[in-house]
């Protein structure tokens, strides 16, 4: 066979390969879900959504799992978001290269991949034991905030790297400052993607469970942490509470560990119908992800 | 016929790192003139005009030495505010770089940083500089699309109206047809032609034709060196030294 027929046929054997392989992938991943869906549909039901956890298993549902969820998403927004923008600005924009960020670059990078159960034993030891925050919506926002911190912060890093120069220097030759380019032209071109960033960071913290169990977050909740905004009828109407933050939760995956590692086998079909509602949020946030990516692809 | 000095370059040498880009360049800029910037890729003549409203400084290791004078001022003395000159000395792109925003935004970002909040004031400022640009006929009906629609021609007159709207004194063009066809050429060149009665233009170019059609005078630069400089109609018909005479005719570049 000559060399070139050889080549071809090998082209084509790749090809059936990476084919084989890839719907391998997708084959047993789709088997997972299916399985998934098929054992907990029928307990997607608006009672599953408004009930608290019980000891009968067709009582129980995810209310303070998804309240809680969506608290520690809030915290870990409120926190995370402003302090990893605000790092990705400064490193990408307005630090000198030199040895100290060279060497903070090169930790922002590691601390990405550290496992997360390392960053819950770190809030153990420092917002639990040191600061007395016991396990509060505020400490478990804290450890997921410094969970995606990295990652906020090397997207950020990596949309302001992508406006071109031709942007700065236009606006520099029409006698903008530093901050005024950054602040009307580099952001603006690059929120796309920073955007796209912070979601997909967030969708990982959705389904952070290690870290929330090394601080002990419960795994039975009956109650709802205390609502942020209060109204009555008398004066002053409005009222604004942080009592909240301080609160004892549960999150949904911690609620599905809790009921997959029960022996009754209708905790089993909760803890599906938990996994389709986790995944069904963790899918659209990354749908939306996708979607703001594609929407940003500009031109320039 | 007797012109005012606006700009005098004296003895400028610059560097990236410790690479020597230009060479003891003296050179006097006349004011409410067209001076080109002429010669080949690498000659340093983008250097040189960049040096003029200290774009370089955004360069990391680069380094000036001699002296810019503009006005009699010392442009890289302490005193002078990078902002203020930046304002004056006005500057148009190799590749036309308009914000990715409407043509209304991109033209009122120059004075809308200075703090200016009165909508009518700007409007004026808008139509007259997309006026001065030759733009606004072409444009007026549709001010808040963005300039990205534009054609390159297009964008690159968005570019000088730009420039134009925050009343520069000077407006650098740093091979502002490079990226163009020669009907967009043609148009970019007739309008630096007019823009020369109020304002000193200097344009960079590594084309002798553009250089003879737009230019009061030219300074060649070979290789970091001031080869040769005067009048445009002298420069092209008796060049003094050999090396101009030879990239004019193209025997090199």
């Amino acid at each position: 066979m000559s060399k070139r027929k050889l080549d071809k046929r090998m082209d084509s054997v790749f090809k059936a390969v990476g084919l084989a392989v890839t719907l391998f992938g997708l084959l047993v991943l789709a088997a997972l879900l299916i399985d998934v869906v098929m054992d907990g549909y029928q307990r997607i039901s608006w009672d599953f959504f408004t009930s608290y956890p019980s000891r009968k298993p067709e009582q129980a549902g995810i209310l303070s799992a998804w309240v809680g969820t969506l608290w520690i998403m809030l915290t870990t927004a409120l926190l995370a978001i402003p302090l990893g923008v605000g790092s990705g600005i400064y490193l990408e924009e307005y630090a000198r290269r030199n040895k100290l960020t060279d060497f903070i670059e090169i930790n922002i990078a590691n601390l990405a991949g550290v496992p997360s159960v390392i960053y819950g034993i770190l809030g153990l030891g420092l917002f639990i034991r040191l600061m007395h925050l016991d396990r509060s919506v505020l400490a478990g926002g804290l450890i997921l905030a410094l969970l995606i911190l990295p990652v906020i912060i090397l997207t950020t890093r990596e949309a302001l790297r992508a406006v071109p120069s031709s942007i700065r220097e236009a606006s520099y030759a029409l006698g903008a400052t530093q901050w005024q380019t950054i602040r009307h032209q580099v952001l603006p071109a690059g929120f796309g993607n920073i955007l796209t960033g912070i979601i997909l960071a967030m969708s990982r913290a959705i389904g952070e469970t290690a870290p929330l169990i090394t601080i002990g977050a419960l795994t039975y909740i009956p109650f709802l942490p205390a609502n942020p905004v209060a109204f009555s009828p008398e004066s002053p109407y409005i009222h604004l509470s942080a009592q909240g933050f301080l609160d004892p939760f549960t999150v949904l995956p911690i609620q599905i560990f809790n009921w997959v590692s029960r022996p009754q086998k209708g905790f089993l079909t909760d803890a599906a119908a938990g996994i389709i509602v986790l995944l069904t949020i963790t899918l659209l946030m990354n749908g939306a992800a996708i979607f703001l990516r594609y929407k940003n692809q500009k031109r320039w | 016929m007797d012109r005012d000095v606006i700009i005098q370059i004296e003895k400028a040498d610059s560097f990236y790192g410790t690479k020597q880009i230009l060479k003891n360049i003296t050179l006097n800029i006349y004011a409410k003139a067209v001076t080109s910037l002429m010669g080949p890729s690498g000659c340093g003549k983008s250097t040189l005009i960049r040096c003029l409203n200290r774009m370089n400084d955004l360069v990391p290791r680069f380094r000036l030495e001699g002296k810019i004078l503009y006005k009699g001022l010392d442009l890289y003395s302490r005193d002078v505010d990078i902002t203020d000159l930046r304002r004056e000395i006005g500057m148009v792109f190799q590749k036309p770089n308009p914000f990715p925003k409407s043509i209304y935004e991109n033209v009122a970002y120059g004075i809308r940083i200075q703090g200016v909040t009165n909508g009518e004031f700007i409007d004026g400022i808008v139509e007259e500089s997309l006026k001065k640009a030759a733009l606004w006929e072409e444009v007026k009906d549709r001010l808040h699309e963005s300039a990205l629609s534009l054609s390159g021609g297009q964008q690159q007159r968005i570019c000088i109206a730009r420039a134009l709207a925050v009343k520069p004194q000077v407006i650098l063009f740093d091979e502002p047809c490079s990226a163009l066809d020669p009907m967009a050429t043609a148009k970019i060149e007739e309008l630096i032609t007019e823009l020369k009665k109020n304002y000193t233009i200097i344009v960079v170019t590594h084309n002798t034709a553009q250089a003879a059609r737009v230019s009061d005078f030219t300074a060649f630069l070979y290789l970091g060196d001031l080869i040769e400089v005067g009048p445009t109609g002298k420069i092209f018909t008796v060049p003094q030294d050999k090396r101009t005479e030879e990239y004019l005719t193209g025997k090199f570049g």
